[in-house]
């Protein structure tokens, strides 16, 4: 007997049983794609994240307060002192006028215009930040040196913002009220998308100055400094060091900006570790089902392969037949899920950004493959060194 | 026991001589084959020490009460199980040590098995359950389904080609089991029990066909413990606590299905066995 008979062999004996070969193909079918999908939603996060990052080019150098690097010992992770204006205008003096220190101060606040209210997170900076990090300009323009010195309360929101307390208008010259106070809006930032839920562009800028009014106090959270020349950031990164020791000890944290990406690919790294971790428990609960499936089967088609031996058919014959089938189910099912899991990837760009891999591909197809083709061969193997009376006669 | 070769008069109870009017040619022989297995830790002697000879073109029935080894006998001249020792002969070739692949084909090209509970490959059609050891002895193509069909129109299932097992009635089903065993044509034609399944309208056409067959010239060993069915052999090898007993010529044959005695005590039995329905009860 041929490969070609065999597979005509196999082929007939799946289509006799329908429901157990599209069963077993579902268990295949439902492994690979959820690898794919959490997988690819995980690298996705993942690049989107620190595309951005570096999005905003390599030359920005991020001061924060308190120790991050070097343990922190007892009570680590309490910021002793924070930076003020103070030390935004000495640290600029320090570096030259070509570095640009740009204060910034964030926190969560709420915003109201008329009747309607949402949640938004503040940015305040000054008049250097408007080409840095949050983004660009599409309507109005950013505030200026007067307002920032004046701590004029004027705003520039992002799409997000204008998308739900000012549906389908510009509201550049319109009032928002933040925590109570009443603001100008003077500018719109452009949609960014991405992330989860869309929170880039629920954000609120105003002057530093203002901000440290409104929220009482007369802190920063953190100092970017954009260094002129990409080629010296650590050379600058230790001229700022130097500079600030004299007035916060060691509590204080330089970043680079490849610092902080390989910071948060670390964190992102572990969330992906984390999805892929989940598709492989419903990869395992496939295979269990192909398992389950094929153990289930195994009586009648331990008679059947008694049924063959009686007739004539070879211990070749019958394995052939049942690895055949076993691939046939494997392949077919691991290529339906992939299409399925790479569909459901793209289909999900719109929410959140997916980026298929093959690694991920791989590897659910050539687990499930791999129990799919073993349950299915595994005991046929078995049953074919029986003598066939032993093989018609099984329970 | 390191001989191999008995003398040819035989032993025991079996009978060497040849049926009337026959070429004297052995198709089929067993030597000194016993069978013992373990049950629970007991050993069971299944099969001891018996000799049996299947001439060319008879008809010969096996019969004994359940558990006398005559299932197991059939089993093991049928390749399906191997004899913990003595020989199996088929068209005087020694089978009692070939290896699995060589038995395998031993099976597709001269035997061919009907068996009580027709093992038939569920959810597929009579035509290709019939194809089947075709398949595995390497036919192909129209050939194959040509041969397959005109074995189905010799047991009167010409228009059931296409329907499954389960659309069959129980003696339509050992009708394409019978057409599966031909359907190769080979040397002999092993039946266990089989109208073991079957009502008995549907178990006299089954006996009518492995009649007419027999006719034929198909070598036939019908295995079972009714005596009413032996007597549809030519000879009756009476097997009992895995020896052979007693070996005898039919006297009174049943021709199924024909005119004469043979529907009488047929017809006798058929009511017998009504009588009983009819008493069990109230349907």
């Amino acid at each position: 007997m041929n490969l070609v008979e065999s597979f005509r062999i196999a082929l007939r004996a799946l289509s006799a049983n329908k429901v157990r070969s599209a069963l077993t193909m579902l268990g295949v079918i439902i492994g690979v794609a959820a690898v794919i999908l959490l997988v690819s939603i995980g690298t996705g996060v993942q690049s989107q994240i620190t595309g951005q990052i570096a999005g905003l080019g390599s030359n920005l150098l991020y001061v924060l307060p308190g120790q991050l690097e070097g343990g922190g010992g007892p009570g680590g992770g309490g910021v002793t002192k924070r930076f003020t204006l103070d030390d935004v205008s000495y640290l600029q003096s320090r570096l030259g006028a070509d570095n640009v220190v740009i204060p910034e101060l964030a926190g969560p606040v709420d915003l109201r215009s008329y009747n309607k209210t949402m949640n938004a997170q503040v940015t305040a900076t000054d008049e250097n930040a408007s080409q840095s990090s949050l983004g660009t300009i599409q309507t109005g323009h950013w505030y200026s040196r007067g307002e920032v010195v004046g701590a004029s309360r004027v705003a520039v929101i992002g799409s997000g913002v204008r998308d739900t307390l000012f549906p389908g208008q510009d509201p550049t010259g319109a009032t928002v009220e933040i925590n109570n106070q009443p603001f100008t809006i003077i500018g719109v930032l452009e949609k960014r998308g991405g992330g989860f839920g869309g929170n880039q562009d629920n954000t609120v800028s105003i002057p530093i100055t203002t901000a440290q009014q409104l929220l009482g106090t007369k802190d920063i959270s953190v100092m970017l400094v954009r260094v002129a020349n990409a080629g010296q950031v650590d050379a600058v990164k230790a001229q700022a060091e130097i500079a600030l020791r004299p007035r916060f000890s060691d509590q204080f944290t330089v970043f680079t900006q490849a610092q902080t990406l390989t910071f948060l690919s670390t964190i992102l790294g572990t969330l992906t570790a984390m999805l892929a971790g989940l598709a492989s428990i419903s990869l395992l609960v496939g295979g269990i089902g192909i398992m389950n499936i094929m153990l289930v089967c195994v009586s009648e088609r331990t008679r059947e392969i008694g049924i063959r031996k009686a007739v004539g058919a070879r211990t070749y014959d019958i394995l052939s037949q049942f690895v055949i089938e076993a691939v046939v189910l494997s392949v077919l099912g691991g290529a339906i899920g992939i299409l399925v899991g790479a569909g459901g990837a793209l289909a999900l760009r719109s929410v959140v950004s997916t980026k298929v891999t093959w690694w991920a591909v791989a590897l659910a197809f050539l687990f499930s493959a791999a129990v799919g083709v073993f349950f299915g061969v595994y005991p046929a193997w078995r049953a074919s060194r029986l003598d066939p009376i032993e093989a018609l006669r099984y329970e | 026991m390191t001989d191999q070769h008995p003398p040819s008069e035989g032993r025991g109870a079996s009978s060497p001589e040849p049926p009337l009017a026959r070429a004297a040619e052995i198709v089929l022989e067993a030597r000194e084959v016993s069978k013992r297995y373990l049950l629970d830790q007991v050993v069971v002697e299944a099969l001891r020490d018996v000799n049996l000879e299947v001439w060319k073109g008879e008809m010969l029935a096996i019969m004994g009460p359940s558990g006398s080894g005559k299932s197991t006998l059939m089993h093991i001249v049928g390749l399906l199980d191997h004899p913990t020792s003595g020989t199996v002969t088929i068209n005087g070739q020694d089978v009692s040590h070939m290896e699995p692949n060589a038995l395998a084909a031993v099976r597709n090209k001269e035997i061919g098995f009907v068996f009580q509970s027709f093992n038939l490959l569920s959810r597929t059609t009579a035509l290709t359950n019939v194809e089947l050891p075709l398949v595995y002895a390497g036919v192909s193509g129209s050939d194959r389904v040509g041969r397959a069909r005109a074995a189905l129109e010799a047991v009167g299932l010409g228009e059931r080609l296409e329907h499954m097992p389960n659309q069959l009635s129980g003696g339509q089903q050992q009708r394409v089991a019978i057409a599966r065993a031909l359907v190769t044509d080979p040397s002999i034609v092993l039946a266990d029990e089989p109208t073991g399944n079957l009502d008995s309208k549907s178990g006299v056409e089954v006996m009518r066909i492995l009649q007419e067959l027999n006719a034929q010239g198909i070598t036939i060993v019908l295995v079972t413990h009714d005596a009413r069915v032996a007597r549809h052999a030519e000879r009756v090898v009476h097997i009992a606590d895995g020896r052979i007993v007693l070996n005898e010529r039919v006297e009174c044959r049943i021709m199924a299905g024909a005119d004469g005695d043979g529907v009488v005590a047929e017809l006798e039995a058929d009511a017998a066995s009504l009588s009983v329905n009819s008493t069990a009860g109230p349907r």
